[in-house]
C-alpha cells in the first residue's frame, strides 16, 4: 500500500461515512414529509372582525387575525397550501362599494394558492368577476363550469398541481348548479357539468396520469342536503367517487366541529371538511408521508 | 480505481433509490381553528384595509335625510308607516324609469313585510340606515299580470293579514276580515284585465310563496336595486314623516 492509495482509501471510507451520515440524516428529514393544507370558505366579504356587540359572533373572525394565524403555521411548516372554496364575495359593504377588489387583494397578500368559484361570486355578473381578476394573484380552478363562451374562457383551469416539498398535490374545483340559484343574466353562457362524471375524470387524471400524492376537491357543492338527500353534495360526491383524499367544501355554511371521514366508492377513507362561513374559522389538514411503506402499516391513520 | 468505481456506483445507487422512492401516506391530522382575538393580528393587513374602511364608514355615515320619529314594521296590523314609506318610494323612484322605457305606468306596488330588515330611528337617516333596512341586493321589477293572478294576489293579502307594503292599491276588509273592496284610485279592480305590478325580483321568483307572480305575461327588469331607490329617494328628501293610513284596513 503506497501513500497515494492510502489517501484514496481513507477518502473513500470518509466519503462512505459521509454518505451514510448524510443518508441517515436525509432519510429522517426527506423520507418523511409533512404537508399542511389550510382552507376557508364562504368568507362573504367579511374583512373586519365581528364587533364586541354582535349577538352571535362577537370578536370573532377578521382577515388580519387570519393572516397572523396563517403566518405562524407557515413558519412552523413552509410546505403549506392555502385554499378557498368559494363565495368570496357578497355580505358586507366592502363588496357593495369595491366589487370584490379588496377581497382579492387581501387573499393575494395572505398568499392564497387557489380558490374555486361560488354562486355569489357571480353577484356582479361574470363581467364583475372578470373585472376583479387582475387583483387576484392566485389561481381559480373549476372543473365542472365550462366557461368557453364567456369572458373567463382560458382563465379558469380545471385543476392545478402543486409540487410542495417533494409531494405532488392535485387540486380540482367543483361548482354548484347555477340555474335556479343565480340569475342567468349574471352567469351568462357558463355551462354546468355533472359533478360526479367530472370528478371521476379529475381523480383519474390526477391520481393515475399525473401521479399526485394528494388529490383534493375544492368544492362549492354544499356539505349535504338533509331534505334533498339525492341532491349532489360533498358527502354524496365522496361516496360516489374514488382516489380523493380530501374534499374541502362550502356553500351550506356548515360548521363542522371536526372533518367527516366518509367511505368512497372503493371503501377507502375520504376526509370531508367545511369551516362554516364569514372567516370565523380556518380549516387545517396535515398530511404525513414516508418513503418506507412499512411505516404506513396497513394504511393511513386519520386523527380528527 | 476500484474504490473510485464503488464510490461512484454507491453514490448513484443512493441518489437513484432516494429519487425513486414513492411517498406513502402514513397519517392525516385535521382540526378546525377558531379565529379569535387571542390570535394576534397582522398590522400590515389592518393598515391596508384602513383607507377602504374609512371611506366606507364616511360614506355610510353621510346624512341623507331626517326622520321625525322611529318607525318599525311591527307598528301596525295591516299597514305600517315604514311599509307605506318603502312601497311609496319604490313607486316614486321606479315609475319614471318604467315610463321612460315602456311608455306605460305602474298600476301598483307590492313588497314583502319580511323585506324590511331594520327600523328607521328618529334623527339623521344615513346611507348606513339604508343598508340596514335593505341589506339585500334585490332589484325592482314590473310584471304584466293577468287579472286572475291579481285576484290571487289580493286573496293572498287577505288570507295573510300581514302588513306587506303596498302602494296605490287599497284593500278594505269587513268585520269578519273578508274582502270588502280592492281598488285602484277608488275604482274596483277588474279581474278580467291585466295590471302592471311593481315588486322585487325575490318575490317575482316565487319568494314568500307569492306564486301568483310566476309566469306573468311580461317581465320588465329595471336594473334598479331597492336599496339604491331608497338612497336616491332619501337624497331628494329633507325630512321623512311617513304615516299609517287607510290603504289596507278593516272597517265596519
Amino acid at each position: 500500500m503506497n501513500r497515494r492509495k492510502f489517501i484514496e482509501q481513507s477518502a473513500a471510507s470518509a466519503a462512505l461515512v459521509t454518505i451514510g451520515g448524510l443518508g441517515l440524516q436525509s432519510f429522517t428529514s426527506v423520507r418523511s414529509k409533512h404537508i399542511t393544507i389550510l382552507h376557508t370558505n364562504d368568507v362573504h366579504s367579511h374583512i373586519d372582525p365581528f364587533g364586541p356587540d354582535d349577538g352571535r359572533n362577537a370578536n370573532q373572525g377578521g382577515v388580519a387575525r387570519r393572516a397572523a394565524l396563517i403566518k405562524s403555521i407557515r413558519e412552523e411548516n413552509p410546505n403549506t397550501l392555502l385554499l378557498d372554496a368559494g363565495d368570496i364575495f357578497q355580505g358586507t359593504p366592502y363588496f357593495n362599494y369595491y366589487g370584490g377588489e379588496l377581497e382579492f387583494k387581501l387573499m393575494s397578500m395572505l398568499e392564497y394558492d387557489a380558490a374555486t368559484i361560488g354562486n355569489h361570486d357571480f353577484d356582479n355578473g361574470i363581467d364583475g368577476l372578470f373585472a376583479q381578476w387582475p387583483h387576484a394573484k392566485f389561481e381559480f380552478i373549476s372543473a365542472n363550469y365550462d366557461f368557453k363562451n364567456t369572458v373567463l374562457d382560458t382563465l379558469v383551469k380545471p385543476y392545478k398541481i402543486f409540487n410542495v416539498g417533494g409531494i405532488r398535490i392535485g387540486v380540482f374545483g367543483m361548482g354548484i348548479q347555477l340555474e335556479g340559484l343565480v340569475d342567468k343574466r349574471l352567469y351568462k353562457e357558463t355551462v354546468y357539468l355533472d359533478p360526479i362524471e367530472i370528478t371521476q375524470d379529475m381523480s383519474r387524471i390526477l391520481k393515475e396520469e399525473k401521479n399526485c400524492d394528494i388529490v383534493i376537491c375544492l368544492s362549492h357543492l354544499g356539505y349535504y342536503y338533509k331534505n334533498y338527500s339525492q341532491k349532489i353534495s360533498d358527502l354524496n360526491l365522496a361516496k360516489a367517487t374514488k382516489d380523493i383524499d380530501l374534499i374541502i367544501g362550502g356553500h351550506t355554511h356548515t360548521f363542522l366541529p371536526k372533518p367527516t371521514v366518509e367511505k368512497n366508492f372503493e371503501g377507502n377513507n375520504v376526509l370531508v371538511n367545511q369551516v362554516g362561513c364569514y372567516g370565523l374559522k380556518l380549516g387545517r389538514v396535515d398530511f404525513y408521508f414516508d418513503e418506507d411503506q412499512k411505516k404506513s402499516g396497513s394504511g393511513t391513520s386519520i386523527i380528527v | 480505481m476500484r474504490h473510485k468505481l464503488i464510490l461512484l456506483l454507491l453514490a448513484c445507487l443512493v441518489f437513484l433509490t432516494c429519487k425513486k422512492h414513492p411517498n406513502y401516506m402514513t397519517k392525516i391530522e385535521a382540526v378546525n381553528i377558531d379565529i379569535t382575538d387571542s390570535l394576534g393580528s397582522t398590522a400590515s393587513i389592518d393598515e391596508f384595509v384602513k383607507p377602504y374602511r374609512d371611506h366606507i364608514n364616511k360614506d355610510l355615515d353621510s346624512v341623507l335625510a331626517y326622520s321625525v320619529d322611529t318607525y318599525s314594521k311591527s307598528d301596525g296590523e295591516l299597514n305600517t308607516a315604514i311599509g307605506n314609506f318603502m312601497a311609496d318610494l319604490v313607486y316614486v323612484q321606479a315609475n319614471p324609469v318604467f315610463k321612460s322605457r315602456t311608455g306605460k305606468e305602474i298600476d301598483f306596488v307590492l313588497l314583502n313585510h319580511g323585506g324590511i330588515r331594520s327600523i328607521i330611528s328618529k334623527g339623521n337617516v344615513t346611507t348606513r340606515t339604508a343598508f340596514k333596512v335593505m341589506p339585500f341586493e334585490n332589484s325592482i321589477v314590473v310584471l304584466d299580470l293577468q287579472g286572475q293572478k291579481v285576484k290571487e294576489l289580493i286573496e293572498y293579502l287577505v288570507r295573510n293579514k300581514r302588513a306587506h307594503p303596498i302602494s296605490k292599491l287599497n284593500i278594505e276588509l269587513d268585520t269578519d276580515l273578508n274582502l270588502k273592496t280592492a281598488s285602484l284610485n277608488e275604482r274596483p279592480l277588474d279581474f278580467n284585465k291585466n295590471y302592471l305590478v311593481c315588486t322585487n325580483d325575490y318575490l317575482a321568483n316565487g319568494g314568500d310563496r307569492m306564486n301568483f307572480f310566476k309566469e306573468p305575461d311580461s317581465l320588465y327588469i329595471l336594473d334598479y336595486k331597492i336599496r339604491n331607490a331608497l338612497i336616491d329617494y332619501l337624497k331628494n328628501t329633507d325630512t321623512i314623516r311617513p304615516v299609517r293610513d287607510n290603504r289596507f284596513i278593516q272597517t265596519n
